[in-house]
């Protein structure tokens, strides 16, 4: 194992937890500011990428397609909430956990029934295609610098918006106390209309920008929802700044143990059933580490605890 | 609280519910077909295809009556349905089933209550050897074949050091021992990555140091899709060696130009030159608007193989039923088939290049890399 392999996949293991952080921003705002439980959170992750995937063919143009999947979610959370979400806030969480999930079921189909059971074709710009040489002989992928790019930028957005425009202290004073908010002439409706639809948008945009390195397919989006969830129990429900650092350490120790695990098992066992067992391992990793976690920090990192 | 009902919605989405439901006419003298497959979620396309064949095989037939039923790819799910097939549908044959282990979890358990199952695409080794069962007859492959024509394929081609990945899952075990198994060279690393997995940065990078000469892999339905487009982004210039899962029709428009030329085995390719074949390719582009892909041969196929015995002999006389499928007297789309003793094909494995035909990526045969296959667990195989 050299020095240049363990850069790469840290920052791999970046990339995957910027990603994450993008799904898990939208999910934890709106269960913090509005108590409600959204199943249909990948749902719009991958109405995100099936948007990019159809305006990419139409127009040739991977930035329009970006635009386009930031849009369409956009309108589709705005959609959801004014139609539907907005009759079950008050509502028990096992009501909120059947409609969104049969929201998951609408989606999926409505998706099937216009594009099709195939994934479709999506794919990054030619002039982001290739890898670039860091310093010890790295070599990574262009893209993915792009997203961990993208990623840190909009966290950066994400945390100027909360914590220093007039909007974010609503948003904010709303998690705390719903009733004295509108008490004093803020128009709680509208503002929650545009923290869940400003969530969806963050969840579709990162649909489109791992649909083009992975596959646009139905479903696509629950495997990251429960990712998501991890990512929220871990970093404090409500909390912007734990789903940051929660994002990370999923990221990081997901990618970490499916490198390290097998390679740690091989002193013991012969290649084969280290490979096997390490694998197994890694994959209970980020569940291993919730666990740890919620047993030293029940309301998780950042949690405000209830 | 709230991070109860987060625990409770996490739950609840894990554990899902099957929503589709697929009932046909009764009608009687006829045999019950329960099709248990993979319609919804990543995979769907597998058994929407496996599905699509097997239907376009039994349609003018009308004493095959099919249920057809969605596991979601989660073995729970399939043996629930398995079971309400068996207990309260009463069907007569088994079929569908795509993933490995969604196969263990339901055919052993089926077999014993004397159903018979056909299997359209699963082919682990645990049923193959000391587990073949009388009821258990494999329409597709054993799952090693199409590793072991990979095997061959790579000696003949000079690569002696290969990078090796699959699933944690037993086809991807078995995958690896088939690669292994006719594969000369040494092995500059081997991997099981996640069943689902779609983010392969970390195996990439562990590729580019290996050190290797080529790269084998086995990972099906969306899988492949994006490690073929992260591996051809990566810069790494590794020839690429895999069954034909990862290059099939169903798949090459979402993996794009990054498969052209790459070299896969397959007992199917659309291709074949024979009469069934023919037949098959053109009604199922009329009936679904859309090229067949291998599982869609490995459906039709095994509805071709059901009538077949069904003209022999009734379902009634299980015994005379079972002999009937045995002989496999059907022409199928694979040209030659017939069983061994195993009740697994005896076949040819083909190697084909992914080509493009004017816009379209397909597959060509360039030759054959097996002849005449039969499986290596025939011999623990207590069957006559």
């Amino acid at each position: 194992m050299t020095i240049s392999l363990l850069i790469e996949q840290i920052l791999n293991g970046l990339q995957f937890g910027v990603m994450l952080f993008l799904m898990s921003a939208g999910l934890t705002l709106v269960f913090g500011v509005m108590g409600l439980i959204n199943l249909a959170h990948g749902s719009f992750y991958m109405i995100g990428a099936f948007a990019a995937a159809f305006f990419a063919e139409l127009t040739g143009s991977f930035f329009i397609a970006m635009v386009a999947s930031f849009v369409a979610a956009l309108f589709a959370g705005a959609l959801t909430e004014i139609v539907i979400i907005r009759k079950i806030y008050k509502r028990d969480h096992l009501d909120q956990v059947l409609a969104t999930f049969a929201l998951i079921l609408l989606f999926s189909e409505g998706i099937r029934w216009l594009f099709g059971a195939y994934p479709l074709y999506l794919n990054i710009p030619n002039e982001l295609s290739s890898s670039f040489s860091l310093p010890l002989g790295i070599m990574y992928s262009k893209y993915r610098m792009m997203i961990i790019f993208i990623g840190i930028i909009i966290a950066i957005i994400l945390y100027f918006l909360i914590s220093k425009t007039l909007t974010g202290i609503r948003i904010k004073a709303g998690q705390n106390d719903r009733e004295m908010v509108s008490a004093l002439g803020v128009d709680i409706t509208k503002l929650y209309t545009i923290v869940f639809s400003l969530g969806a948008a963050l969840a579709g945009l990162s649909g489109a920008l791992i649909g083009a390195i992975q596959s646009v397919e139905v479903g696509m989006g629950e495997p990251v929802l429960i990712l998501a969830f991890v990512v929220i129990v871990i970093g404090g429900i409500g909390s912007i700044k734990g789903a940051f650092v929660g994002a990370l350490l999923v990221g990081i120790t997901d990618t970490m143990g499916r490198f390290l695990l097998p390679s740690f098992f091989s002193y013991f066992f012969d290649t084969a059933s280290a490979t096997s067992i390490g694998s197994s391992i890694a994959s209970m990793s980020i569940y291993i580490l919730m666990a740890i976690v919620l047993i030293f920090k029940p309301s998780g990192l950042y949690g405000l605890g209830k | 609280m709230s991070r109860n009902s987060i625990l409770i919605a996490l739950v609840i989405l894990i554990i899902g519910g099957s929503y589709y439901y697929f009932n046909k006419q009764q009608s009687s003298s006829s045999v019950k077909v329960g099709m248990i497959t993979t319609l919804s979620g990543g995979g769907s396309g597998l058994g929407i295809d496996v599905r699509d064949g097997f239907l376009l095989a039994v349609k003018d037939n009308k004493n095959i009556q099919v249920i057809v039923k969605d596991d979601q790819r989660k073995p729970d799910i399939a043996v629930q349905i398995a079971d309400k097939m068996i207990q309260s549908d009463k069907v007569d044959v088994l079929t569908g089933i795509i993933w490995s282990n969604l196969a263990m979890a339901v055919v052993p358990a089926a077999v014993n209550q004397d159903i018979i199952y056909l299997s359209p695409n699963a082919g682990p080794s645990a049923l193959a050897g000391k587990g073949c069962h009388k009821n258990y007859f494999n329409v597709a492959w054993q799952n090693d074949n199409l590793h072991e024509a990979a095997g061959g394929y790579a000696n003949s081609a000079g690569y002696n050091n290969s990078f090796i990945l699959a699933p944690n899952y037993p086809a991807g075990k078995d995958a690896l021992t088939g690669y292994k198994r006719f594969f000369k060279g040494n092995l500059a690393g081997e991997i099981y990555t996640k069943l689902g997995q779609k983010d392969y940065a970390a195996e990439i990078a562990q590729i580019r140091a290996s050190g290797a000469d080529s790269v084998f892999f086995f990972l099906p339905g969306g899988m492949g899709i994006g490690f073929m487009k992260q591996y051809a982004q990566s810069g790494i210039d590794l020839p690429v060696v895999g069954p034909a899962f990862s290059f099939d029709q169903g798949i090459l428009k979402a993996v794009g130009e990054a498969a052209l030329g790459v070299k896969n085995t397959s007992q199917w390719s659309k291709d074949l030159d024979n009469d069934a074949n023919k037949d098959f390719v053109s009604s199922f582009q009329a009936q679904y608007n859309r090229l067949p892909s291998l599982y869609a041969s490995q459906g039709y196929d095994t509805g071709k193989l059901l009538i077949s015995a069904l003209s022999k002999s009734s379902i009634s006389d299980k015994d005379a039923f079972r002999s009937s499928l045995k002989t496999a007297d059907f022409s199928s789309t694979r040209g030659k088939f017939k069983f061994a003793r195993n009740q697994h094909p005896i076949q040819d494995i083909y190697v084909r290049e992914v080509i493009k035909e004017g816009d379209v990526l397909t597959n060509k045969i360039i030759s054959v890399g097996l002849k005449d296959r039969s499986n290596a667990y025939v011999d623990d195989c207590n069957l006559n």
